[in-house]
């Protein structure tokens, strides 16, 4: 990688993204970043550029990729407003931890602090929400931030790290060399956990009356094997609930998986946590979607955190028996640990298990399935014609995303990419487009809403420009859904500027505007041929589902609300007796 | 007020005091005095920062520091810990009243630093109660200016390390 006659600033980024093995990036050009652009075309290299229409579908679809193939995910952006349109995206993956490096120009050096034109100060403005940044103002310094910043997004708790490159900085040539180590005094993520602990850890679950496993999304971002997370869950004999970040880390076909908990969670999954004596966390940070009133969250329960990243442990809720380090390594010790220690005799947790799984036999997602059209019967039959197939889906925000939640079983990790802790609307159009870039040979299915999708959807040009097939479905009910559920449960059905109309636009005339098959949708029996078509278009495509925009995600815990007291429609069995008795 | 002093080895680099100030800002951590400056590393500096911690742990504020980067060490100072802080005080004085502000100032050991003809301004290097005081005292002859440092402050040989919290590694 060391080039004996100067190189570039330029020639020099390329041949760091070639060092970590970068194959694909997500940008868009602009002034202070075209000397990149212009060795992207000048030099020889295999690194495939993809040309996005806003820089934020750039932010997303290296969100998607690092996301559905756990490398690090690569986008491009120029000074000013480009830079600036990254900052959604950025703030998204320092909240779900994913690891992206950000590469935007900045104004000269000269000019920089003058009100340049397209000059901002990125660095200034993402400073919050990245893991770390760099303002590189000597070219010789390249190399070591490449290698730091690839170093910093991928390790510990994964995360976003912005690189700003002023323009002449991209100009100068040097003496280029890639560093092979890499020396951050003030880095050191903790890896190993500490072993007395994890024995300390074994010993709580196998004498707990009810203990209950709480997954979250570090059990994907750590790589941990989900054969050692089931090990686990089985020594102990334990119910299982998956986060909505780590749908997929735990098989939700496990016996074992009781799914989803928190504001939209199952009923069998929120008392799990609530009624048990042990939480045993697991990359998980005790969310306020999940706990609900933080104070009245699981009473009754001693805590194990296990994280790697320190600040997690005791942040919201005090842990008895913390355990720092990544899961990779935890997981498998304790897994052990839990399997020499356990005498062969019957868990002393059988009869809890007993109770929480019939609470799940008893409540579990449910809808009435009548025209108009249902959301809910829309993703079953998604679920259905895609069953035993290798399919990765992504989601906006809202209650498309719930539902796609609560009704797809997803047995893998990395097949689920949803935007959790930013709640950012628009991430599922170009979320997809990454996630089918990094892996072509699966089936990539976007759920959204007709909120989210025109949010982003100027990215089915991009997805059309490079044949990325992946099929977008606006579950379309002409409103902010979620934001109308909550104005006709909480404010008293005062539906303030929350009506978008189903056909604004047409979205199947938008698909064909941009060269791409539409599908539309608006009876139970059209759903199936809408679906078979587009898996079967073998194209980018959209399918327009027009559902009925009254129906609501159940059940739902208030906001600042006890997790354990859901609020539900009523059935014909009286199942909202566990609420009464004040779980 | 829960007030606990923090001393937080950093590299010398740009952009590190905001980093840190910044996310005691945006963790709704109260900074009460902040201080920075090199040691006797170039590459590196000190930042001695005076938290309240009525809010939040001063552990998950120690637990955020050490999440940025650019930050080293971070130690909890106790009470024995040497605090000290530079205060510029400009007393009104007609000079018919100057030998007794500036007789009763040197009770705190602050020196004349500049003497005009209705002020004078003294300097004063002490602990920060001890500031206070100087300053209460001067307060019944008219306190024109007044500038501190903020605190700086370092733990008595053979405290280091004590109360320091490391970087956990396992």
């Amino acid at each position: 990688m060391d080039s004996e006659t100067p190189i570039t600033g330029a020639e020099a980024i390329i041949r760091c993204l070639e060092a970590e093995g970068v194959t694909d990036v997500f940008g868009l050009p602009g002034g202070a970043i075209l000397p990149l652009y212009d060795a992207w075309a000048a030099c020889d290299h295999t690194i495939r550029h993809y040309l996005v229409r806003h820089e934020q579908g750039a932010g997303h679809m290296a969100q998607g990729y690092a996301r559905a193939t756990g490398k690090v995910g690569v986008a491009i952006a120029t000074s000013g407003p480009g830079a600036t349109n990254l900052v959604t995206p950025i703030a998204d993956a320092y909240l779900d931890s994913t690891p992206i490096v950000c590469i935007t120009g900045q104004v000269q050096t000269h000019l920089i602090g003058t009100d340049a034109f397209q000059e901002a100060d990125i660095q200034g403005i993402t400073m919050p929400i990245v893991k770390h940044s760099w303002l590189v103002d000597d070219v010789r310094d390249l190399p070591r931030v490449f290698k730091e910043a690839f170093h910093i997004a991928r390790t510990g708790r994964p995360g976003p790290v912005l690189i700003d490159v002023p323009k002449d900085v991209q100009l100068t040539p040097f003496a280029f060399s890639y560093p092979k180590q890499v020396d951050i005094p003030g880095y050191k993520p903790s890896k190993h956990g500490h072993p007395r602990q994890i024995i300390q850890a074994a010993e709580a679950i196998l004498a707990a009356e009810r203990p209950t496993f709480y997954v979250g999304g570090g059990a994907v971002h750590s790589g941990v094997s989900q054969e050692d997370l089931i090990r686990v869950a089985d020594a102990a004999q334990m119910p299982v609930v998956t986060t909505l970040q780590a749908k997929g880390a735990f098989p939700d076909s496990h016996p074992l998986c009781i799914g989803l908990p928190g504001m939209h969670g199952s009923k069998a999954a929120n008392w799990a946590m609530n009624r048990c004596d042990l939480l045993i966390a697991c990359g998980a940070r005790f969310d306020d979607r999940v706990t609900g009133k933080l104070d009245a969250f699981a009473p009754g329960a001693k805590v194990i955190h296990m994280d790697v990243d320190p600040a997690e442990i005791d942040k919201n809720r005090q842990a008895q028996i913390p355990i720092v380090g990544s899961l990779e390594h935890v997981i498998p010790k304790l897994a052990d640990s839990l399997e020499s220690r356990a005498n062969g005799g019957p868990p002393r947790a059988a009869e809890w298990l007993a109770t929480v799984r019939e609470w799940k036999r008893e409540h579990p997602f449910r809808y009435r399935n009548t025209e108009p059209l249902k959301p809910e019967f829309v993703i079953e039959r998604l679920r259905e014609l895609t069953r035993g197939q290798d399919v990765i889906w992504t989601t906006g925000v809202g209650q498309h995303q719930m539902w796609a939640a609560q009704y797809l079983e997803i047995d893998l990790p990395r097949r689920w990419l949803t935007s959790g802790g930013a709640g950012t609307m628009g991430y599922g159009v170009p979320a997809a487009i990454g996630a089918k870039v990094g892996r072509p040979d699966a089936i990539v299915i976007n759920i959204d809403g007709d909120g989210c999708f025109q949010m982003t959807m100027q990215e089915l040009a991009t997805a059309r420009m490079y044949g990325i097939a992946a099929i977008h479905v606006v579950v379309n009910n002409g409103w902010l859904g979620m934001v109308r559920q909550w104005q006709e449960l909480f404010h008293d059905e005062r539906f303030s500027e929350t009506l978008f109309e189903p056909d604004l636009p047409d979205y199947v005339k938008l698909a064909e505007s941009f060269g791409i098959p539409g599908f539309r949708c608006e009876q139970t029996g059209e759903v199936d041929v809408a679906i078979t078509a587009a898996l079967e278009c073998g194209q980018p495509c959209v399918i327009d589902a027009r559902v009925d925009h009254e129906e609501k995600v159940y059940p739902m815990v208030p906001a600042g609300a006890p997790s354990a007291e859901m609020i539900d429609i009523a059935w014909a069995e009286d199942d909202n007796a566990w609420v009464e008795e004040g779980v | 007020m829960n007030m606990h002093t923090l001393s937080i080895l950093v590299q010398n680099r740009p952009g590190v005091l905001t980093r840190c100030a910044g996310l005691f800002a945006r963790r709704g951590f109260n900074i009460d005095s902040l201080a920075v400056g090199r040691t006797e590393d170039p590459s590196r500096s000190r930042i001695t920062i005076r938290v309240d911690c009525a809010q939040h742990s001063v552990d998950q504020v120690q637990k955020q520091l050490y999440k940025l980067i650019d930050v080293l060490k971070v130690q909890e100072l106790g009470q024995s810990a040497v605090e000290l802080e530079l205060m510029l005080l400009k007393v009104t004085s007609a000079p018919e009243r100057r030998p007794e502000i500036i007789s009763l100032a040197e009770v705190f050991e602050a020196k004349v630093v500049d003497v005009g003809p209705q002020a004078v301004t003294f300097s004063c290097v002490s602990s920060p109660d001890r500031l206070q005081a100087l300053e209460e005292l001067m307060e019944p002859y008219g306190i024109r200016e007044l500038v501190r440092t903020g605190r700086i402050a370092l733990d008595r040989d053979g405290e280091l390390g004590r109360r320091t919290r490391m970087r956990v590694v396992a």
